[in-house]
This record gives structure tokens, sequence and C-alpha cells, in this order.
């Protein structure tokens, strides 16, 4: 037999792939691939988010609303009763017979995927269904998108933000250092953003501390709290403008050295404030974010170039924090917590230490045993399991893959378990010894015997771990994983590289010295 | 060094029935226990709040009662300490959907005057993700059996896949009953025990089996309690040392993983040792009662070995172009 085989050479080069490609881990050197840890190692933040995207379908139609006034306004065609209802459909009159054509032409030009009935002279305008699912899709992705700027700006080192099944966002935010920070991204997160100008209905804004909602609702008003104080104001239900028109937002500092947020708007924005403001001198106009009033300034002039001021006696950081909010864009559906989990950084640090001493125990037994059971046998074993324990991290570097809490548990159980098939096939070498085979033979025999057993014990663990994968969640996931690349290092390592080993040392092994190779008595080996 | 020398097989059949009787009452027992006590479910499948708590020194346990206690909101929250007397945890049954202030946050206002101390985890689980959790915990539980089934009927016979999965069930049930019976809060890593020790005694039973399946080849008395016996004694040293090695390894993580696995160390300890018993005394006696047949497997094996040859030989002829 040749002493330098292949599998020997195969199974150095899996030692040196392993040990090469698990050093940037384990040195946690700047390049290089290197394993992830999981949030319940380096503590951060996990949210699963749902969203109401019914939310999504009203402002929708509210926002296609305001294109109608606008676009009826601009073509001086007259109308009345523009109405919301439902939060899915606008109804309005036309009062001119003439204008039926026109207007019903520049509606289907400017708003697509919408239906049009007509009774007489009321119009009323829904979207398709087509549209609607369309929207809801929309809302989800913008949510994901915009949390994603948003935590970006924020300065957060590596965020991930991403779509989970059909309506939910996953936000996984590593590295926060106290409860304070994270309260401060959720509410970032979780801001809605929604900038809205609206004129004062200055016809009956006296009467609005009577007035209730309905009969708000009856006129085309709304009422919306001041963010400050108690005062409430009464405003068109169909904004001017929305933030959708906004270009750019910064923090600045008005003249008592107050922090407050300057805005841009874009060209059409610009000039449907600059026409509005000019129709409405005199009159007041509120900036209204997320439904609540931050001031109703009145219109003193017309204001063209599109730069408006938010103020609203905000704290330094909380300005910031909304600059950041209004230029990553609006939420168009709010969204909301299904599953928080949030470790903090020395939480994950203890973790990590004592998955570590179990991990380096727990080695240092099964090395212990090996060796004083099995002699030799048990040292080549041993070679075999360092190798294994090298490969699992090389391959998780080179996929990035995360390593979480439960994964450590997989890599120590996996520990126990790669000696399985070193146990096995020793426990057959020594039977064949046992019945007086020469060792090449014992060994060779050894090994063919005990392969189906292997194959099919690691196999049908293996489909346990597969389903894990597949329907575990977050840090199961990651148990699963450690489990399955230590399963399949330890068939290369186990079967393959010891089986080389032993070829490899066959014109050493001393048959008078079954003891110390593989701790047994016996007379009768030949 | 060798502890199992054994000359002659331990005969193990003759005494299946007490065994059958031990394994029965600890069913009885475990299924008892889940019926009446029922698994203390934590958030994760039951959902809820679990707010871990950090003081510096000695957490004031009573003090952090009242504080919680104050708040109507959280009536029927449990503290508990965790893992040391300088950590409690705040369980309750309540989850906000609030992005901004959570339960976690007004946890940390409550607690304001009862010390220094760092909240360490938040983990929050709406009532409908845990529904989910749930389901979807049955369900990987039934199609990693089913999984599994498949390719031991594939690899071996009907019998060996049935008997085989007998036996995983016998393991996980009592598994269980120890979760009950301990009280430990089952959540995702507790479900992850258990798909573990379905693989894992699997595994055990499986090379009992192999040895059974060669036995029946080479054996030459027909009798299938005695095959059964050489086979089950020929793999005693190796399934009790490969158990050994994993409860060392299991039995660690259980004493230095850290409180945060310990429900799932737990979970897989029990699951080691009843794995390694019911693969030596529980999965090979329900291979007899299911009738396994000795002559008959050799018959089918012979049959298909006919075949094969027969096979062999027309492809044979067909190559030496005499077909």
């Amino acid at each position: 037999m040749k002493t330098l085989n292949f599998r020997v050479i195969l199974f150095a080069f899996a030692l040196i792939f392993g040990i090469v490609f698990s050093v940037p881990s384990i040195t946690q050197s700047e390049s290089g691939k290197k394993i992830t840890l999981g949030l319940d190692l380096q503590g951060g933040l996990h949210m699963l988010l749902g969203i109401k995207s019914d939310v999504a379908i009203e402002s929708r139609t509210k926002s296609m609303a305001a294109t109608v006034k606008y676009i009826f306004d601009d073509e001086e065609i007259i109308f009345d009763e523009l109405r919301m209802v439902d939060g899915e459909k606008i109804t309005f009159e036309l009062l001119d017979n003439d204008d039926v054509v026109k207007a019903k032409e520049l509606l289907k030009k400017a708003l697509e995927g919408t239906v049009l009935s007509q009774d007489g002279l009321k119009f009323s305008l829904e979207m398709t269904e087509k549209e609607i699912a369309r929207t809801k899709q929309n809302a989800i992705k913008q949510a994901v998108d915009t949390i994603r700027n948003r935590l970006n700006e924020f300065g957060l080192a590596e965020p991930t933000v991403a779509k989970q099944g059909e309506d939910k966002i996953l936000v996984e935010v590593p590295g926060i250092k106290t409860q304070e920070d994270e309260q401060r991204i959720r509410e970032l997160i979780a801001r809605a953003a929604h900038l809205q100008l609206m004129a004062v209905d200055e016809e009956r804004a006296a009467r609005v501390m009577t007035m209730n909602v309905n009969e708000a609702k009856s006129f085309g008003d709304v009422i919306l709290p001041d963010v400050n104080t108690p005062e409430k104001y009464l405003l068109r239900q169909i904004p001017i403008l929305d933030g959708s028109m906004l270009t750019d937002a910064k923090v600045g500092f008005d003249k008592n050295n107050q922090p407050v947020i300057n805005f841009a708007l874009n060209g059409q924005g610009a000039k449907i404030f600059g026409d509005f403001t000019a129709k409405s001198v005199g009159k007041r106009m509120a900036v209204v974010l997320d439904n609540k009033v931050y001031s109703a300034p009145n219109i003193r002039e017309r204001i063209g170039g599109g730069h408006v001021q938010i103020s609203g006696n905000f704290k330094l950081e909380e300005a910031h924090d909304l600059a950041i909010a209004l230029r990553s864009g609006a939420l168009l559906a709010p969204v909301f917590v299904m599953e928080k989990r949030s470790v903090g950084p020395s939480l994950g640090a203890d973790s990590i230490k004592a998955s570590s001493i179990a991990l380096v125990l727990g080695f240092v037994l099964v090395i212990l045993f090996m060796f004083f059971y099995y002699g030799m046998a048990g040292v080549i074993a041993n070679v075999a399991l360092v190798g294994n324990l090298f490969l699992i991290l090389a391959i998780m570097s080179l996929f990035g893959a995360t390593l979480t809490l439960p994964g450590m548990a997989g890599i120590v159980l996996t520990v126990g378990m790669a000696v399985d098939a070193n146990v096995i096939i020793n426990e057959r070498i020594r039977e064949l010894l046992h019945a007086g085979k020469s060792v090449a033979k014992s060994i060779e025999d050894g090994y063919n015997n005990a392969f189906t057993a292997i194959l099919d014990a690691n196999v049908t663990t293996l489909i346990a771990a597969v389903v894990l994968y597949a329907y575990g969640t977050g840090a199961i996931k990651g148990f699963a994983l450690t489990m399955s690349i230590g399963i399949l290092a330890s068939m290369l390592t186990a079967i393959v590289g010891t089986h080389g080993i032993y070829q490899w040392l066959l014109p050493k092994i001393d048959k008078r010295r079954l003891n110390f190779w593989f701790g047994i008595k016996t007379e009768g080996a030949k | 060094m060798e502890i199992f020398k054994y000359k002659k097989p331990l005969s193990l059949m003759s005494k299946s029935k007490r065994f059958g009787m031990v394994s029965v009452a600890l069913l009885v027992l475990s299924l008892g226990l889940i019926f009446t006590k029922g698994f203390n479910y934590g958030i994760d499948f039951a959902g809820g709040t679990l707010v871990q708590v950090q003081y510096e020194g000695k957490a004031p346990i009573d003090k952090v009662r009242d504080a919680i206690g104050a708040d109507k909101n959280y009536e029927g929250a449990s503290v508990t300490f965790f893992g040391s007397e300088e950590e409690v945890v705040i369980r309750t049954k309540m989850s906000s959907k609030s992005l901004g202030e959570d339960i976690g946050d007004k946890m940390r206002t409550l607690l304001k005057d009862t010390g220094k101390f760092e909240v360490r985890r938040v983990d929050m689980v709406g009532a409908k993700v845990g529904s989910e959790l749930r389901e979807k915990g049955l369900m990987s539980m039934f199609l990693a059996i089913l999984g599994i089934l498949i390719y031991v009927s594939f690899r071996f016979e009907w019998r060996f896949a049935i008997a085989s999965v007998m036996a995983l069930m016998h393991d996980v049930t009592i598994a269980m009953g120890a979760v009950v019976l301990f009280g430990i809060e089952v959540n995702l890593d507790t479900l992850a025990a258990l798909l573990t020790i379905l693989g894992y005694s699997l595994n055990d039973t499986i090379i009992v089996f192999d040895r059974i399946r060669e036995g029946i080849r080479t054996i030459k008395n027909p009798d299938l309690g005695a095959i059964i016996d050489e086979s089950v004694t020929q793999t005693l040293s190796r399934t009790t040392l490969t158990s050994l090695t994993t409860f060392f390894v299991v039995l660690t993580l259980f004493l230095f993983g850290g409180e945060i696995i310990r429900g799932f160390s737990f979970t897989l300890l029990v699951g080691v040792v009843v794995g390694t018993y019911s693969s030596i005394f529980v999965a090979s006696p329900i291979l007899m009662w299911l009738g396994f047949s000795v002559s008959g497997f050799r018959e089918k094996e012979a049959v298909k070995l006919k075949r094969e040859k027969e096979k062999e030989k027309m492809r044979q002829m067909y190559e030496n172009g005499t077909l």
C-alpha cells in the first residue's frame, strides 16, 4: 500500500483550507471574509414589523383628491362638493355641463389606474383592484427603502432592512449601545414624517372649539391639534401640497437661536405653493406634520422659491431626527411591531464568554477521553476533530454566515457527535483485530463495515437539521446551520481524513504494540 | 482501554418485557404531565414581553415586584432571578405594537427608583407571531419525522422505519415530560433541542439497526431475538461511548453555557440519555413485535440478489456480443 495516499492529501488540503479561511474570523482581522456575529452575540435590535396598508390607500386617495383640485383650479373648471368617502373614493360635482368632456379627459390623463363613474353631473373616482394591490405592494417597498435610508443617515453600521413574506419588514440593527439609543432609533423608524401644508378654514375657524369631527367632515374640513398647546385648528381636508414634493430638509436656527427645520420644495411644489400664497394673502396656512399642527402663520404676501420653515420648540436631537425622516421621505403607511428582540452589548459579550467556555471544556473532555480510550487511534480522531472545527469556521467565514448563540451550541454539539464516526470505526477495527485479522486488513474492513452506518446516521441527523433551517427563525437557523456544516465536514475529516492518516502511518504501526495504537490488549493479531 | 468486552451476547430480548414496562410507565407519566400540568410556554409561542435586568449588586427583587405591580397593565407579571442574584427577568403577557415607547421603555421608567441597573434584553412577541411560530414548530416536527420515515424505509425496510419512528416518539415524549416536570420554559430553542433529539436518537437507533441488518445477512441463527441480542451487544460499546462524548459536551453546555440556553441544554441532556436507552432497549423489541421475519427478509434479499445477478449476466452477454 502506498504511504502517501489521496485521502491524506485531501485531508491536508482541507486542513490548510480550514486554517487559512478561519484565521480572519478567529483573529478578527480587518481584511478577509469573516463570520458575522448574530445580534444575540454582539448586541443589537431585531424587529419584525407589520404595515397598515389601508392607510396607504387612504393617503393615495387623498393625494388624488389634491390633484383633482389642482387640475380643476388650474384649468378653471368650476366644481363643488369635492369629498373623500370611506378613505377610498372621491366624489365631486361639476357645475357646468360644458366642462364634463374636458374634465374627464384631464383626469384620465393625470390619474392612471382609476375608474371614473358619472351620475348626471355627479362624479365618483375610485382606484381599480389592480391599482389597490399595487399601492399596497408599493407601500411596503417604499417603507423598506425609507427605513433603510433613515437608518443609513442616522450613521449606524450595516443595518439590515428587508421585506419578509408578503407584508412584513425585517429590521436588524447591530451595535446599539444603550436602551435610550434604541428607543430613539425605533422612534426614527416609526415616524410617519407625513408633511402637509393645509389651508385654515377661515370662514368657520371661530367655531372650531365647539365643532365635532363629523360636522367638520360635512364641510370638507378636519380638526387637528397643535403640537405644543391644547389649541385646535379647523383645516381644509384636502392639503395644498404634501411632503412628496419636498427635496431637502435641514436643521437651522431661528432668530431666537431655537432649532428649526428648513425645507425646500421641488419645481411643481414651489409653483403650487407660490400660486396658493398669492391667492390667500391675509389668510392662514398650517404646517402639519403627522397630523399635528406645528405652526399656522398668516400669509402676508406671495411666497416664491419654495422654501418653508417648521418651528415647534424642538430639542436639537429631535430636530435632527425629524430632518432625517423628512429627507428620507414619508412612510406611506404606518408600521407596527410584531416581534422585537433586543440584546445589550454586555449580555452578548457574556454569552460569547459562556459558550466559548463550554466549547473549550467540552472539546478538552472529548479529546482526553478519546486519547485515553483509544490511544493513538484516539489521537488520530482528535486530529480530525480539530480539522472539523477549522472547516466549520472556514466555511462559515467564506459564506459570511451568521454565528448565533444557538449556533455556538450547535458547534459544541458537533464536537460531541463528530467523533461518533471515529468511535464506530475504531470499534469495528478493534473487533477485527480481536478476531485475529492483520492490522492492514482490520483497518480497511473496519472502514468498509462502518461506512453505511455512519452515512445513514448522518443523513437522518441532517434531515432534522435541514427541516430546522427551513422552518426555524433567526437565531435557531444558526443552530441548524452549524450542525449541518459540522455533519458534512465530519464526513470529510472523520471518515476520509482518518482513513488517510492510517494508510499513511501503516508501515509504522507495530502489531506488537496494539495497546499503544488501538488501546487494546490482544494476542490474536498477526 | 477497553470497557465493553463480552464473550457472549447479552440476552436483552428475553428481558424486553421488563424494559417495555419501564418505557410504558415513563410514557404514561410524561403524557400525564403534558396533559395535566401542560407546557410552560414562553413568549415565543404565547406572545408577551420579557425584560432582563442586571443590577449592580444583588437585585432588589421585592422592590422590582412592587414597582412593576404599581402599574395596572402589568398585573400578573412575573419577576424571577435569572442565573445569578444580580439579574432578574420580568415576564408579562402584554406586548405592544408601538415602535415608540414600548414595554421595555415603560419598565425602565417603572424601575427608575429601584437602584442602579442596566436593561440587557427585551424580547417581545406579538400574539399573532406567537401563534404563527407555534404552527411552524409543529409543522417542522411533523416534516422531520416524515422525512426520516421515508429515508429509513428506503434504506432499510418499512418495519425498521416504523420501529425507529416509534422509538423516536418515545424519546421526544419523555423529553417533553421532563420539560413539563421541571417547568422549563418552552421557547424556540427548546423546540430546536427536541428536533435535535429526533436526529440524535435516530442516529443511535440507525447504528443498531445497521448491525441488525448486517446480522440478518451474516448470522446463521434465523431467530430474530438472537440476532438482535448479538447485534445490540456488538454495538453496545459504540452506543455508550458516543453517548458519553455527547453527554460530556451537553453537560458542559448546561453547566457553563449560560442561563439563556439552559432550557435548550437541559432538554438535550434528557434527550441524550433517553435516546441512548431507547436505541438499546426499545427500538429493537418494537422491531420484533412488528413481526419482522428474518427468513422473509432473506428470501427477498435472495430474490433481489438473483435479479441483480441475472442483470449482470445479461449485460455480460450483451457486452460479449452473445445477445
